[in-house]
């Protein structure tokens, strides 16, 4: 009979150490997979995770899926470091990008580059309403903030879906749901002609070091550290758990609601029915991939966008299915979570007597 | 000097690439994009045996690819982008959504050809096509009309388009022409593929007091759904009969294989344009599959509409039509052109429901 026991002391190195051996662990059990469908594994694996590093449109989208990844993954880690668990990013990353594409749609020929900016900080402002809602209920009636947050994400979905099929409908579209395309002002501006890496992909990389920034040198950043390792510390501190829950949701929900917004005057220049391929709950994975620090979540967010962009190349070049892009995700996962456990606990042998009882 | 050596080396190694590239293009690659798994059953798996029929008819004289799971939305222009990137000179996008992606890509790639399914926007190098499925979707009306002993029939709809509010006016036209009693019981799913959601659709329906199901999403949920409850149903894009094969009464399905292989053929002999296509039964493009599951009589009955709109005798759009506030959109006599059914955004009479905005 086996039992976990804590273990006194957890070193800082093996916290940093884990991701890297979950992502050695898992390109071994990707060769294993690869032999066991009959591929060359040391193919498909560079496929996955060198070919898409290889070519400068490659590494273009690779930045470009990577940029709403960081970002929200940032404001959560702040949150998941608080203990406040946001699980609704991709809730927020839409209500940012309805609020933030409203004045493009309504204003579908400005030419004043004043919408622009208008339109990152409506899309703030939405991400950040969004969160509000878990925030108050949580303050409030003590509600738990991971189901509130998780529900209002089909709440935001379901409203997406009726303005781009109602009020917000093309009217030139022939009844098909989805908005005008945001004129060229309302569009974020491309960083190289032929690439699709734009303004806010470089917002998206200069936000982790921001946070980074805040959470070492502000007495906020100190606060949130102190309120997530030791709560009863905190309480002496006083440092108020309910102003904690505000400023971690609220951030989370704005850089949420940023990368919508961003996303919808960029990659895809108009609403449609669906904007976000799971963008905010990917997230959470690149969250915690990162250990939760800002620097580690800029690396987990280019980590998984490498196989995502490596999944769809390994699908044209290989013939390799979707799926596989999943499993690694899965895998990463799964190997990094059981490091952790192994790092804050150890395995022990109990007598068979104990068991017996 | 080195320097130079170097350069020399390399522009010769890369004058050698594009010479073995140039040799091996030869060979056309055609790439697809799917919204789902070729393994649905359904839309994509009726795409993909199109794409295998071209493997098989034009043999070595093409390469065929697919990238699956696509969602509509930025993922999609990256996908068709590296298609094209990687040599794929016809490139077909087989679903609504892909439309602004396509048109985005086909500017950055003006030698490459695409073809979107279903779409309305084209250009030089981006032609469209769909099929008139609304042919099958009356046969499947008097079927249901015949077979219904509840006069309930439930149909899960996609997306208020025009395409699918045709395909539901159709059906109550076939229905009425044989029971004027048929009531036709909707739920808009506003999804193309989820097979739960499908399932619970198909749930509802049957628990309103409909007795035979019909569907405009694309996996075989809502059939194996009803076949639980021993209730009959039609699938939808390909023959569904080993899902159902007690209770699937036909299926309309989608032989896109002989278009592919023309238009395949027509960029091999350099004579493709653009353009829209919009086949039925009379191209052998919508198909009925047998009529199982049902009286002898039925089954001629069925048998002998689709033939008479195969051969033209029959038309599903013949007037008097009145639409839901009793006002005549097509005259006695008169039949349904092209264009009507493109904007047909409006029920018609006997629709006890209100087309969603």
């Amino acid at each position: 009979m086996l039992r976990l026991e804590a273990r006194a002391t957890s070193s800082a190195s093996a916290a940093w150490l884990s991701p890297v051996l979950a992502l050695t662990l898992t390109g071994i059990t990707g060769a294993v997979i690869f032999l066991a469908m009959g591929k060359a594994p040391g193919v498909a694996l560079y496929l996955y995770f060198i070919e898409p590093l290889t070519s400068w449109s490659g590494l273009s989208e690779v930045m470009v899926k990577a940029g709403p990844l960081i970002l929200i993954g940032t404001g959560l880690s702040l949150g998941f470091r608080a203990g406040v668990w946001n699980i609704g990013a991709e809730g927020q990353f839409i209500a940012g990008a309805l609020l933030g594409s409203a004045p493009a749609i309504y204003f579908y020929q400005s030419t004043n580059p004043m919408i622009l900016p208008l339109m990152v900080m409506l899309g703030v402002l939405g991400g950040m309403a969004w969160a509000a809602i878990p925030a108050l209920l949580k303050t409030r009636f003590n509600a738990n903030e991971i189901l509130v947050s998780l529900m209002l994400v089909y709440v935001a979905e379901l409203l997406l879906i009726h303005l781009v099929q109602g009020a917000w409908r093309n009217p030139q579209g022939w009844g098909f749901p989805g908005t005008r395309m945001f004129p060229d002002a309302a569009l974020l501006p491309m960083i190289v002609a032929g690439y699709r890496v734009h303004l806010g992909t470089l917002i998206a990389l200069t936000v982790p070091f921001i946070a980074w920034f805040v959470l070492q040198k502000t007495s906020f950043g100190f606060h949130v550290r102190v309120f997530g390792s030791a709560p009863l510390a905190a309480r002496h501190a006083g440092i108020g758990q309910q102003r904690m829950i505000w400023s971690t949701l609220l951030i989370g929900g704005g850089l949420a609601g940023l990368a919508g917004v961003m996303e919808a005057a960029s990659t895809i220049g108009q609403l449609m029915p669906k904007i976000s391929p799971g963008y905010g709950f990917t997230a959470i994975i690149v969250a915690f991939l990162g250990r939760l620090h800002p620097i580690g979540v800029l690396l987990a967010g280019i980590t998984i966008a490498v196989t995502y962009i490596g999944g769809e190349g390994a699908q044209i070049s290989a013939g390799l299915p979707k799926a596989v892009t999943g499993l690694f995700q899965g895998i990463i996962l799964f190997y990094l979570l059981a490091f952790d456990l192994l790092t804050r606990y150890r395995i022990t042998r109990v007598h068979s007597q104990a068991s017996a009882s | 000097m080195r320097n130079l050596l170097r350069l020399t080396a390399l522009a010769i190694a890369s004058a050698l690439m594009l010479a073995s590239g140039a040799a091996s293009a030869d060979k056309l690659k055609v790439g697809f994009i799917y919204i789902g798994p070729p393994g649905d059953f359904g839309w994509t798996y009726a795409h993909d045996q199109g794409r295998l029929q071209i493997e098989k008819e034009l043999g070595d004289r093409v390469e065929t690819t697919y990238v699956e799971n696509v969602p509509e939305g930025p993922d999609a222009e990256r996908a068709i982008a590296k298609l094209a990137e990687t040599g794929h000179q016809l490139i077909f996008t087989t679903s609504f959504g892909y439309m602004e992606p396509t048109l985005k890509v086909a500017k950055r790639f003006p030698n490459v050809k695409f073809e979107h399914a279903t779409g309305y926007q084209r250009a030089d190098n981006v032609a469209t096509y769909n099929a008139k499925f609304y042919e099958g979707r009356y046969v499947q009306g008097v079927i249901a009309g015949k077979m219904s002993k509840t006069n309930t029939v439930g149909y899960i709809a996609s997306f208020p388009i025009p395409e699918v509010i045709m395909g539901i006016n159709s059906f109550l036209l076939g229905a009425h022409s044989v029971n004027p009693n048929i009531k036709v019981k909707i739920v808009w799913a506003y999804t193309w593929f989820d097979p739960p959601k499908e399932a619970d659709a198909a749930k509802v329906l049957m628990d309103q007091g409909a007795d035979i199901i019909t569907q405009h999403t694309d996996s075989t949920a809502a059939l194996q759904a009803a076949a639980e409850r021993g209730v009959m149903a039609f699938g939808q894009a390909s023959d569904m009969i080993q899902f159902a094969p007690k209770t699937q009464l036909t299926s309309i399905i989608d032989a896109w294989g002989p278009y592919y292989v023309e238009r395949t053929k027509a960029v091999l002999d350099g004579t493709w344009t653009s353009g829209d296509t919009w086949h039925g039964m009379s191209d052998g493009l919508v198909v009925m599959a047998p009529y199982t599951n049902m009286p002898a009589d039925v089954a001629a009955l069925a048998a002998k509409t689709a033939e008479d709109i195969r051969t033209g005798k029959l038309h599903p759009f013949t007037g008097p039509i009145y639409n839901q506030a009793g006002e005549l959109v097509l005259e006695a006599g008169k039949t349904a052109d092209d264009g009507m059914l493109a904007g047909m955004m409006y029920y018609i009479k006997g629709i006890d429901d209100k087309v969603p905005n």
